[in-house]
């Protein structure tokens, strides 16, 4: 905490540290605004976080202890005449719920595999870990294990029964979960067979820094508004990144690849020479909006493409991988989400996503950098604790931070969580995302390489079922230790994260520590959990003052889109008149006339001078997470842009 | 206020950098004179390597540089170790790849990174070989780099397969770069030879296949190999069929192989006391070694092609001395040698013959089936399938239609010849800029289905008349023909190819757009020749008929040249033999 109190006076005061406010911050900070960028947690970017290992069980930690809420101290003595308070609460929690835990790997691996099954009638009890088996059948939350506060160490913890009740709205019984978890019967382990090198809980914790688990399963379009902005903002040069080298699809129990770009179709075995000509001209036809199209307009896409002949085949995956939409989303929906997808595949690479290495969490890092280069004031576990407004013109004047400081602004921009329910309107009923996180052994399907990024669709597995998309990292993104992959389930909830999700992970994962024949990747730890979806909150019309501007957390989109959106037409409303992150100048134009003073708890971003001269990069240390580095990578992609002609169009 | 950021304006910038541009121009004309005057001394030091990599390292193709660089480094040679020499040379090669870097392109860079790595005591052509394929995975199309490339793997020796795997690998992650598919085809016939008569499997090809040398057909790919090609040129062509690459090679798979070296046909006439040689390839007789043996005597003779511009041509001809042959009551054996290529054609004039001829005709030569080699038809029936499959779904493909017509003309010409008609059609339309292309390559494909006609009929008259000919060709297979009807067509110009026609006694060519007569030239037993309805239009243009003995019969009715004042006079001066005109 910072010793020194912060300025009081600001233009832009905001609160939380996801995608929208940073782009806001950013772009604020970039066009002179003096902006102050708070949040009460103690890492940047929200529900958009990336944690390692062990900061993931922390963070799960945090998210079963934070039903105590915070006594909130009156402020009315800081009013002054003709003001009233607006109190914010200071919990986020209700953007997350059913979380739950799942370990499938043994806490360590020093004994070999002869060691005979338990004893016990379940299977998955075997695979527990850290929490002492006493008694409970089943699966159990073995979150409460992680003390919150260390990194390196982890202490048991045994009296957190009481968290269990958070569960409640998970409505299930414990006993059942193997059941659905687990197809077949348990098996005990057989010594004789290879058996892929089984990695220990242990080994994650200790390598638990090599992670970097993203809250929020999104991939960048590569001509998407996110790699837009980052290009013309100059953002981009704070992180690097990687193509999805293959698009799969799960289909008729068996993953296969998508062959999307031209050097996938032609390389193609699945498809013959017809099919090939097929999807091709499917792909370049559907670019131009024609006439036949317009008469299917309403009608469901999948008659479209039925009408087109294509077979069964292509139609999957036009629909699901291509198009990413369900079976009866209209047509003029399903080809624009088509051209979308065409539109950025080819200009980076064979499949038009992005991944910023490090993780999603990078992402709202770089725009906060940018705000800080210009001037922005940082402070993390720093709260706003109420806002001041002025009761004739119902315009926020000021917030009063959670240490009583009295700071004045003229804009307000805040995270959605830190807004109270009776003001906030939201879309009925409550939109969530069933979100699942696993660390496995082995990729969901192998290759020549083992360094895959996989964007892979699930279409519904049984009706009623929501389609569910899959991205399987590899160590290469710098999201998981070598030897692991990081896979992540994302999906529109029906029920909760588990009910939605676990199906899916059954069927493609092999979910037990017996070593029975089975080609699946084995599934080490997994993690479900619902999210508030961003995209059900409203910007719009809320019992909030007009310079007082929300921002919704992520929501269940494959793109940024809507993120991005929303944070153009905030800054539109703050200032209307300026230009939305204009490139920023090179480096080595910043002219630094005065030694910058370094508050305490103040996060400054420093440019390093450019002293030698040439085109040398300069390399830059990362902000928060001290031993990363970032490469300008984003920058020899635009080059690359160039020179390399766009094939696809 | 806390200490916010100032940008240079742009003015500020301009300034700079027009500052920094004039700084770095003195530094460079500064050294570059040094350079220049160091060399004048002849001196060849380190400091003049240094100087010289300043220059260069702004601009690389500054090739007086590069040599003296190279005078430089063969000095050090002859002073230094071996190990120095060594080091030397690999800073040499270090400082090229930042020149590289800057100029990719740049032909001084890699010129003398090839003279480098092939001095250089102990070069590392694995680390080259890297090199090449960073720079062909940033540019695939970079010539520069696969000469040097080519350099790499020949000096390296790099297998065969291997680089077929780089290309496999280069095909497969863009398809669309003919200097992959090309490459390929020179590696295919080394790796995957076709294989002697009778055909076996190629297994091991790579430790059994012969030193390729010219002699043998080393250009020709096994036939197992080539199905997998197929396929993989099929997936590229169906994948994107506008996409000429994979077209170009798909040809390169289905091309003929060449004809042999042979003497087609001797042809001898009492009359003339005249011999006409033709030839598989047009030659030339006066270099090549020709020897005409008469009845076990080697004759002293002059050979001349037909027409005084051909210098080479498949045909010669040459004039015996008179009298050798004229009595008809006498039988003579001739033998042609092509000495050169230990071949010969024998011919036996009979008694009471006045002409005779020895050859193989154009179906013994399968010469226009082998258009296309002749694989197994039912290898070619299937691609055909396959190019009709594409077509159905790319009805408007050009590349598609083409192949499909060479398809049809390796495997069955005359029975195709109506499909090949229509797709000719189709292509004029969609592809009209070609359409006077397609127009030459269909009249090419009619005469030749023509030919074969004729040869089939066993006569010595070609009729293809009403064809929409735009073009003359194979001439020289028309050696044999008496008379030819080449009438309603829409012909320009007898081309002076068309004085192969050594036997030619009757020429009806009604109703064309022939302007030029070129090519009736000396054609020594030409009667009759029929021009009515063309474009002949002065009696300058009829000035080779002068060139017929025994032209007695000319038809200009309908041409401009008829409109001339005393054309009647004139032509009689001009063409006294001629008693039958019409004008």
């Amino acid at each position: 905490m910072a010793a020194e109190e912060l300025p009081s006076e600001f233009d832009v005061v905001i609160l939380g540290t996801g995608l929208v406010e940073s782009v806001v911050a950013a772009a604020c900070s970039r066009v002179g605004q003096r902006v102050l960028h708070l949040d009460r947690r103690s890492y940047y970017a929200a529900n958009w976080a990336s944690f390692t290992f062990n900061g993931l069980l922390t963070w799960i930690q945090q998210h079963h202890e934070e039903s105590q809420s915070e006594e909130v101290q009156d402020r009315s003595s800081l009013l002054e005449e003709g003001e009233e308070l607006i109190y914010l609460c200071n919990s986020d929690s209700a953007s997350i719920s059913n979380l739950q835990v799942f370990c499938y790997t043994r806490e360590t691996h020093e004994e070999e595999e002869e060691e005979a099954p338990t004893p016990d009638p379940d299977p998955v009890d075997t695979t527990e870990v850290e929490t002492s088996a006493d008694g409970d059948n089943g699966v159990k939350e073995t979150s409460e294990t992680v003390s919150a506060d260390s990194k390196e160490k982890e202490t048991k913890d045994e009296a957190s029964d009481e968290k269990e009740e958070e569960q409640s709205q998970a409505p299930h019984t414990d006993g059942e979960e193997p059941e659905t978890a687990q197809p077949q019967p348990p098996t005990a382990p057989s010594q004789s067979e290879p058996v892929r090198k089984k990695i220990s809980y242990t080994h994650l914790v200790k390598e638990g820094r090599r992670f970097n688990i993203d809250l929020v399963s999104k991939l960048m379009f590569s001509r998407g508004s996110l790699v837009d902005l980052l290009i013309k903002s100059n953002v981009s040069r704070y992180a690097e990144f990687k193509n999805i080298t293959r698009i799969l699809t799960y289909r008729n129990g068996n993953t296969e690849q998508v062959p999307c770009s031209r050097a996938d179709v032609f390389a193609s075995r699945q498809l013959s020479v017809v099919e090939k000509r097929k999807l091709m001209r499917f792909l370049t036809s559907c670019v131009e909006e024609t006439e036949e199209q317009q008469v299917y307009n309403g009608r469901p896409y999948l008659e479209f493409l039925r009408d087109q002949h294509l077979g069964d085949n292509l139609q999957h995956f036009l629909l699901h991988s291509i198009a990413m939409v369900t079976e009866d989303t209209p047509t003029e929906v399903g080809l624009t989400s088509t051209r979308h997808f065409l539109r950025s595949l080819g200009r980076y690479g064979n499949t038009p996503f992005l991944f910023p290495v490090y993780g999603l969490g990078e992402i709202p890092q770089c725009f906060c950098r940018m705000c800080a280069v210009f001037g922005g004031i940082y402070c993390l576990r720093h709260s706003v604790q109420c806002l001041l407004v002025d009761k004739n013109t119902n315009r926020c004047k000021g917030v009063i931070d959670s240490r009583g400081q009295r700071i004045s602004c003229s804009h307000f921009v805040v995270e959605d969580g830190f807004v109270s329910a009776e003001r906030k309107k939201v879309a009925t009923p409550p939109r969530s995302i069933s979100r699942a996180v696993l660390i496995t052994d082995a990729s969901i399907l192998p290759s020549d390489s083992d360094q895959q990024v996989s964007m892979v669709t699930v279409p519904p597995i049984a009706a009623g079922s929501p389609s569910v998309t899959m991205v399987e990292l590899c160590s290469a993104t710098m999201t998981c230790a070598p030897g692991t992959y990081l896979v992540h389930l994302t999906c529109q909830s029906v029920g909760s994260a588990h009910e939605d999700l676990s199906p899916v992970v059954t069927r493609m994962f092999h979910t037990s520590e017996s070593h029975d024949q089975d080609e699946r990747p084995s599934v080490l730890w997994c993690l479900y959990f619902n999210m508030a979806d961003g995209s059900a909150a409203q910007v719009e019309g809320h019992d909030l003052p007009s310079n007082v501007h929300m921002c919704s957390g992520p929501d269940g989109g494959l793109g940024h889109e809507h993120a991005i959106t929303q944070a153009q037409s905030i800054f539109d409303k703050i200032l209307p008149q300026e230009d939305f992150c204009p490139p920023a100048p090179n480096p080595e134009d910043i002219i630094y006339t005065e030694e910058e003073t370094k508050k305490e708890g103040v996060e400054e971003e420093e440019e390093k001078e450019t002293t030698k001269e040439g085109e040398e990069e300069e390399e830059e240390e990362k902000t928060n997470e001290e031993e990363k580095e970032t490469k300008k990578e984003k920058e020899e992609e635009e080059e690359e842009e160039e020179t390399k002609p766009l094939k696809e169009e | 206020m806390h200490g916010r950021l100032k940008v240079k304006s742009t003015a500020q910038q301009e300034e700079q950098k027009r500052q920094e541009r004039e700084k770095k121009l003195k530094i460079f004309v500064a050294v570059r004179d040094a350079c220049f005057s160091k060399r004048k001394e002849g001196i060849w030091d380190d400091e003049a390597l240094k100087l010289t990599q300043q220059v260069l390292s702004s601009n690389p193709d500054f090739a007086t540089l590069w040599n003296y660089r190279k005078e430089i480094l063969m000095h050090q040679e002859t002073v230094k170790e071996k190990d120095e020499v060594q080091t030397i040379y690999g800073a040499e090669l270090s400082f090229l790849e930042s020149c590289l870097q800057t100029n990719p392109k740049s032909y001084g860079s890699w010129y003398h990174r090839g003279w480098v790595s092939s001095r250089m005591p102990k070069p590392d052509w694995a680390r080259e070989l890297t090199l090449c394929d960073r720079c062909l995975s940033l540019d695939e199309r970079n010539f520069h780099c696969w000469d040097y490339r080519r350099m790499v793997v020949k000096m390296s020796g790099v297998s065969v397969d291997q680089e077929l795997a780089f290309t496999d690998r280069l095909i497969g992650s863009n398809f669309s770069n003919y200097s992959s598919w090309h490459y390929r085809s020179t590696l295919l016939p080394l790796l995957h030879p076709e294989s002697p008569e009778p055909p076996s499997p190629c297994l091991k090809p790579a430790q059994t296949s012969p030193p390729p040398s010219p002699q043998t057909h080393s250009h020709r790919v096994c036939e197992e190999q080539l199905l997998k090609e197929y396929e993989l040129v099929q997936n590229a062509f169906f994948t994107d069929p506008n996409d000429q690459s994979a077209w170009f090679y798909y040809r390169w798979l289905l091309g003929r192989a060449e004809r042999e070296d042979m003497i087609s046909c001797v042809y001898v006439s009492r009359d003339e006391e005249r011999v006409a040689v033709a030839f598989s390839r047009p030659v030339n007789a006066q270099s090549v070694g020709l020897l005409l043996v008469l009845d076990g005597q080697p004759q002293r003779v002059e050979w001349r092609s037909v027409h005084p511009r051909f210098k080479h041509s498949p045909l010669w001809i040459c004039d015996l001395p008179p009298g050798t042959i004229s009595d008809i009551s006498y039988e003579h054996n001739l033998t042609v040698h092509w000495t050169e290529k230990h071949i010969h054609r024998d011919c036996a004039l009979y008694t009471g013959r006045t002409e005779s001829y020895c050859r193989d005709s154009a179906m013994d030569q399968e010469l226009f089936r082998s258009e296309l080699s002749v694989e197994k038809t039912s290898v070619l029936q299937s691609e055909l399938q396959s190019c009709n499959q594409l077509q159905e779904l790319e009805p408007l493909n050009k590349w598609c239609s083409l192949t499909i017509i060479l398809l049809m003309r390796a495997l069955d010409p005359l029975g195709y010849e109506k499909e090949m008609l229509a797709h000719f059609q189709t292509l004029r339309e969609v592809d009209s800029m070609r359409s006077a292309y397609y127009s030459d390559l269909c009249s090419k494909f009619m005469i030749e289905n023509t030919i074969l006609k004729m040869e089939y009929a066993e006569v010595r008259v070609f009729s293809i008349s009403d064809k929409n000919l735009t073009t003359l060709c194979h001439l020289d297979q028309l050696l044999l023909v008496t008379h030819i009807n080449l009438s309603s067509n829409q012909l320009q110009r007898l081309p002076p190819q068309f004085a192969m026609l050594q036997c030619l006694e009757v020429l009806e060519a009604d109703n064309n757009s022939i302007e030029n007569l070129e090519g009736l030239y000396h054609l020594p037993k030409l009667e009759e020749v029929l021009l009515k309805n063309n474009k002949i239009s002065t009696l300058a243009d009829l000035q080779p008929l002068a060139s017929c003995p025994k032209l007695k019969r000319l038809d200009l009715r309908g041409n401009p040249v008829t409109q001339i004042a005393n054309v009647e006079s004139e032509l009689a001066e001009l063409l006294p033999a001629v008693k039958d005109l019409l004008l």
